[in-house]
C-alpha cells in the first residue's frame, strides 16, 4: 500500500477570489502582517501495492482529468509514503 | 515582447517610443498577436515609425475582429437607417454607446443589450458563462442604470454528445452561479440542441437596467484636469489575449491556455461578491453627481477603456501605467494594457470630487486609484517607469480599425437545399401516429421541459419578476407604486435561418415581438446578438449580410429600432459553420403588470383559440427535424403586417383573454401541450377548421403569426370584436377540461403520461 498526495492550486495568473476573502478577513480578526493568501485543495490518495512510475503516471491522468481543471489549476503530485 | 516578462530586468529592454525611434526596424510579433501584414503597416503610417510593444499589443487587441467588428461593420451600417425612435419617441442613447437606452414613460428609461462569450465559454464553462454575465452588467451598469435582470440565450451540440456533458452542466451552473450572487433574477432565455453546435456551444448574455432619465451617462472624457480613476479589481494576468481567443482564427491552439503572450492563461476568473460593490459603489458615485465619464473594463482591458474614453472626449488623456494596482507585480506593461481582469470600471472625474469619489469606493471596500488625467492635447499618452511606452491618437485605435468589404456569395447548395421541402416526408396518418407524434417531439431536447437548467437560477429574487420561464417572455415591475413593467424575450430558431437568412432572421424578430405581446407588453426595441460561422468563407458572409438586411427591412417595418448588440463570427469547428444564429431580444413595455396576461390554461371551462392563420409549413419544423432528421425548403412564411396586427390584438385583449401562449417551434401541439402542463389542466379541441381540417399539418406546422388564447365563456364575445377590430383570423378550437389533452376523433394523451414524457429528458441525459 502507498500514500500518494495531490496538491491542486489555482495558476498564479488566475484571480483567486476565496483566498481573496480569507486574506480580507485576517486583519479584522486581528492578524496583521499577510500579503497574499491563495486556497487550493489536497487529494490523499492510497494505492494498492508500490507507487511505482506506471501508477503514478495514472495519478497524473486522474490529477489532470478530474481532479483539477488544467484551464485555471496547477496540480502537483507527490508520494508520502 | 512575448517574452519581456520572463526576463530578471524587462527595463533594460522595455520598449518606449525612444527606442522605437533609434531602432525603427526591429522585427515585431504582430502577425503572432493576429495583425495582418496591410494593417501592421497601417498602423506604422498612423504613427509614422514603428509601433512599441505596447502600442502593438493595443492596437491588436483593438483592431480584432471581437473588438473593432472590421467583417460586420459594413452590414452592421444599415441598422442607422432604421429610425431611432420607439413609440415613446426619440431613443436616448443610442447604437455605438455601452448600450442604448429608451424612455419607458414615467420618468424611467430601460436599457439592455445581448452579447456573446462563445468561445471562453467552450474553453473553461464555468467561468466562461459566468464572466459572460459579468460583462454585460458591468455595460448596463456603465449607462448610470440598475441592473434589474438578466436572460441567458444558450446552444449546445446534441444532448447525447460527450461534449455536450462537459460543457453544459458548466455553462449552466455558470450563469446561475454569477447572477445568483449578483441577486439577479434570471427571467428568461432559450435552450437549443444542435449538431452545428458541438465544440462551439453559444452562450448569449442579456442584461436589463432601468434608470431615471437624469441618471443617464455616457462613456466619454472630457475637461483638461479632470483625473481619471481606474476603480474595482485589481489587474492580474488572467484573460490575457482573450480577446485573441474570442475571435481566434486558430481556435485549437488556445484551447490549452497556452496562447496570448508570455504563455498566459486565456481565461478569466469572476467574482460577483467584488461586482456586486462594483454595482453598489458606482450606482452611489452616479446618485452624488460626481462622474463625469465612465466606462466598464471588459474585452481588451485597459487597451479599450482608456482609447475609447479619450477619442469620445474632446482632449486627449496622460495615464501612469505603474499606479495601476496589481494582482501581480512581474505584469508587463503590455499585459496590463490587455489584461482582462474581471470587475473592473474606469471613471473621468472633476479634480475637486476626486476626494469625494475616492470616500464613496473606501466605504464600499473597493479599490480606486487615480491613474492619469485629461490633457488639452490630442495624444493618448501612457508611461511607465517614467518612460512613454504609448503616444498614440486614442480614435485610431478604438475606432478606424480596419473595415473589410469580404467577398460574400449565396451558397452553391442552397437552391438544392431550398428545393428540398420537409413537405414530401412521410407523415403520420392514423390517430395512434399523431398521439406517438407527439409524445415524441414533446420529449425532444428542443422541446422537453427546461426546468433542469432554470431551476438552477434564481428567478425571483428583488420580488420584482413578474414573468419567467417557462412563460413567453420574462417580465418585471419598474415601479412599485405605477406597476410599470418590462418584458424581454430572446429568439432564434437556427434551421430557419440556415434555410433563409433573410427570413430566418426576420422569423426570429418576429417570434420574439409576439412572445412580449402575449405577455400584454408592447414592444419597443431590439439587440440582436449576431452568431455566425467564419467571415473569410463567403457563403457565411453571404447569411450574415442576408439576416442583417432582414433585421434592417422588419425593424423599418414594424417601426422598432435596433439599440445595439453584438456579433461574434469564427464560430465553428473546422469547416462546418454553425447554423447561422441571429438572436434577437424584443424589449417591450406594459403599463400595469398586475394586467399581464399569463402563460397556461388556468381553469377548466374557458374557450380555447387559435388567432392567426395555419398554413402547410413544415419545412425546417421541430418535426422534419425529430422525426426526420431533416433540413431543406423554405421556412415559414413572414407576414410582419399579421405580426403587427396580433401584437396590437393581445395587448388590446389583456383583461379579456384569460391565458396565451405563442405557437412556434413544435407547432400547435406543442402551445397546446405546454399550456395544459403548466398548471394541470387539460383540453379537448376539434381540428376540423385548422389548415382545411389536415390534423397532421394543425398540429405540426409551424407558421408564424399564430397564438393560442384561452377565454371566460362570457368574453368570448368581446375577444371576437377585437379580433375582427384588428383583423385578425380566430377560429374556435375547444375548450379546457378534464385531465387529458384529446383531439377529437384522432387521440387523447392522459396529462401525467405528456408530463412524463415532457420532463423527463434533460434529468435522464444530464444523470
Amino acid at each position: 500500500m502507498s500514500r500518494v498526495v495531490v496538491d491542486v492550486m489555482p495558476k498564479p495568473e488566475i484571480l483567486d477570489p476565496q483566498g481573496k476573502a480569507v486574506q480580507g478577513a485576517l486583519p479584522r480578526l486581528g492578524f496583521q502582517g499577510v500579503n497574499e493568501v491563495r486556497q487550493g485543495k489536497r487529494f490523499e490518495i492510497e494505492l494498492e501495492g508500490e507507487a511505482t512510475e506506471e501508477r503514478l503516471a495514472q495519478v497524473h491522468e486522474m490529477a489532470s482529468t478530474l481532479l483539477s481543471n488544467p484551464v485555471i489549476e496547477d496540480y502537483e503530485v507527490r508520494v508520502v509514503q | 515582447m512575448v517574452s519581456s516578462s520572463t526576463d530578471t530586468a524587462p527595463d533594460v529592454r522595455l520598449d518606449t517610443v525612444a527606442v522605437a525611434g533609434t531602432d525603427p526596424e526591429r522585427d515585431q510579433p504582430w502577425a503572432a498577436l493576429g495583425l495582418k501584414a496591410d494593417e501592421y503597416a497601417r498602423i506604422r503610417e498612423i504613427l509614422g515609425r514603428r509601433p512599441t510593444s505596447s502600442e502593438l499589443a493595443m492596437y491588436s487587441v483593438m483592431w480584432s475582429e471581437h473588438c473593432s467588428y472590421k467583417s460586420s461593420k459594413v452590414h452592421l451600417a444599415q441598422f442607422s437607417e432604421i429610425p431611432q425612435v420607439t413609440r415613446a419617441g426619440k431613443m436616448l442613447a443610442g447604437i455605438g454607446e455601452n448600450a442604448g437606452v429608451i424612455d419607458i414613460g414615467q420618468g424611467y428609461a430601460v436599457t439592455f443589450k445581448v452579447e456573446s462569450h462563445n468561445h471562453p465559454s467552450y474553453v473553461e464553462p464555468y467561468q466562461g458563462a459566468a464572466t459572460g454575465v459579468g460583462g454585460i452588467v458591468r455595460d448596463i451598469l456603465a449607462m448610470g442604470a440598475r441592473p434589474v435582470a438578466v436572460m441567458d440565450p444558450l446552444r449546445f451540440g446534441p444532448l447525447d454528445a460527450p461534449d455536450t456533458h462537459r460543457v453544459m452542466p458548466g455553462i449552466v451552473a455558470g450563469v446561475g452561479g454569477y447572477g445568483n450572487c449578483l441577486g439577479l433574477p434570471n427571467i428568461g432565455g432559450e435552450v437549443v440542441f444542435d449538431a452545428t453546435y458541438a465544440g462551439n456551444p453559444l452562450v448569449n448574455a442579456l442584461c436589463v437596467g432601468v434608470l431615471r432619465h437624469e441618471d443617464l451617462h455616457l462613456a466619454k472624457a472630457s475637461g483638461v484636469g479632470n483625473q481619471v480613476i481606474l476603480y474595482g479589481a485589481r489587474t492580474g494576468g488572467d484573460g490575457i489575449g482573450g480577446v485573441s481567443v474570442l475571435a481566434s482564427e486558430t481556435f485549437d491552439q488556445s484551447a490549452d491556455g497556452s496562447s496570448g503572450p508570455a504563455k498566459r492563461p486565456s481565461v478569466q476568473v469572476g467574482d460577483p461578491f467584488m461586482e456586486k460593490l462594483l454595482i453598489e459603489c458606482t450606482l452611489e458615485l452616479f446618485a452624488a453627481g460626481i462622474v463625469a465619464g465612465i466606462q466598464d473594463l471588459g474585452g481588451a482591458g485597459l487597451s479599450c477603456a482608456t482609447s475609447e474614453l479619450a477619442s469620445a472626449g474632446d482632449g486627449g488623456m496622460h495615464v501612469e501605467l505603474d499606479r495601476v494596482p496589481l494582482r501581480d507585480s512581474t505584469l508587463a506593461p503590455e499585459e496590463i494594457l490587455m489584461s482582462e481582469s474581471q470587475e473592473r470600471m474606469m471613471a473621468v472625474v472633476e479634480p475637486a470630487d476626486v476626494a469625494a469619489f475616492l470616500a464613496i469606493c473606501e466605504k464600499w471596500e473597493v479599490d480606486a486609484t487615480v491613474i492619469g488625467e485629461v490633457t488639452d492635447g490630442d495624444h493618448l499618452q501612457i508611461d511607465w517607469h517614467g518612460e512613454r511606452v504609448v503616444d498614440v491618437p486614442p480614435r485610431s485605435v478604438a475606432h478606424d480599425g480596419p473595415t473589410y468589404h469580404r467577398p460574400f456569395a449565396r451558397p452553391a447548395d442552397q437552391d438544392d437545399l431550398q428545393a428540398d421541402g420537409a413537405e414530401r416526408l412521410a407523415r403520420p396518418a392514423t390517430g395512434d401516429e399523431l398521439r406517438e407524434t407527439l409524445l415524441r417531439l414533446v420529449a425532444s431536447p428542443n422541446l422537453c421541459d427546461k426546468s433542469w437548467v432554470t431551476d438552477q437560477y434564481d428567478r425571483y429574487v428583488q420580488g420584482n419578476t413578474v414573468l419567467a420561464q417557462p412563460s413567453d417572455s420574462g417580465m418585471v415591475r419598474v415601479d412599485t407604486d405605477t406597476n410599470l413593467g418590462v418584458a424581454v424575450s430572446t429568439d432564434c430558431n437556427g434551421r430557419f435561418a440556415r434555410l433563409d437568412p433573410y427570413a430566418g432572421a426576420q422569423l426570429a424578430l418576429a417570434e420574439s415581438y409576439r412572445n412580449v405581446s402575449t405577455g400584454g407588453a408592447t414592444p419597443m426595441a431590439i439587440s440582436d446578438c449576431l452568431n455566425f460561422g467564419s467571415p473569410e468563407d463567403p457563403a457565411v458572409m453571404w447569411q450574415f449580410a442576408e439576416a442583417c438586411r432582414g433585421l434592417k427591412d422588419a425593424c423599418i417595418e414594424l417601426g422598432i429600432p435596433v439599440t445595439g448588440g453584438n456579433v461574434s463570427l469564427y464560430n465553428q469547428t473546422g469547416e462546418t459553420a454553425i447554423l447561422p444564429t441571429p438572436v434577437v431580444a424584443v424589449l417591450g413595455v406594459i403599463e400595469d403588470v398586475t394586467r399581464r396576461t399569463p402563460t397556461g390554461f388556468a381553469a377548466t371551462g374557458d374557450r380555447v383559440l387559435l388567432l392567426g392563420e395555419t398554413r402547410e409549413e413544415l419545412s425546417g419544423s421541430e418535426w422534419a427535424h425529430v422525426v426526420h432528421d431533416h433540413l431543406g425548403g423554405l421556412p415559414p412564411q413572414v407576414d410582419l403586417a399579421a405580426e403587427r396586427a396580433l401584437s396590437e390584438l393581445l395587448v388590446a385583449a389583456t383583461g379579456v383573454v384569460s391565458s396565451a401562449h405563442d405557437v412556434s417551434d413544435g407547432g400547435l401541439a406543442q402551445t397546446l401541450a405546454e399550456s395544459c402542463l403548466r398548471h394541470g389542466v387539460g383540453v379537448r379541441v376539434d381540428l376540423s377548421e385548422v389548415a382545411g381540417g389536415d390534423e397532421f399539418v394543425a398540429l405540426f406546422s409551424e407558421s408564424a403569426a399564430r397564438v393560442v388564447v384561452s377565454v371566460s365563456p362570457e368574453d368570448e364575445e368581446r375577444l371576437f370584436e377585437l379580433a375582427a377590430e384588428h383583423g385578425v383570423p380566430i377560429t374556435s378550437l375547444g375548450e379546457t377540461r378534464g385531465d387529458a389533452l384529446e383531439v377529437t376523433g384522432a387521440f387523447g394523451v392522459p396529462l401525467e403520461e405528456l408530463r412524463t414524457a415532457w420532463t423527463l429528458t434533460l434529468p435522464a441525459a444530464m444523470a
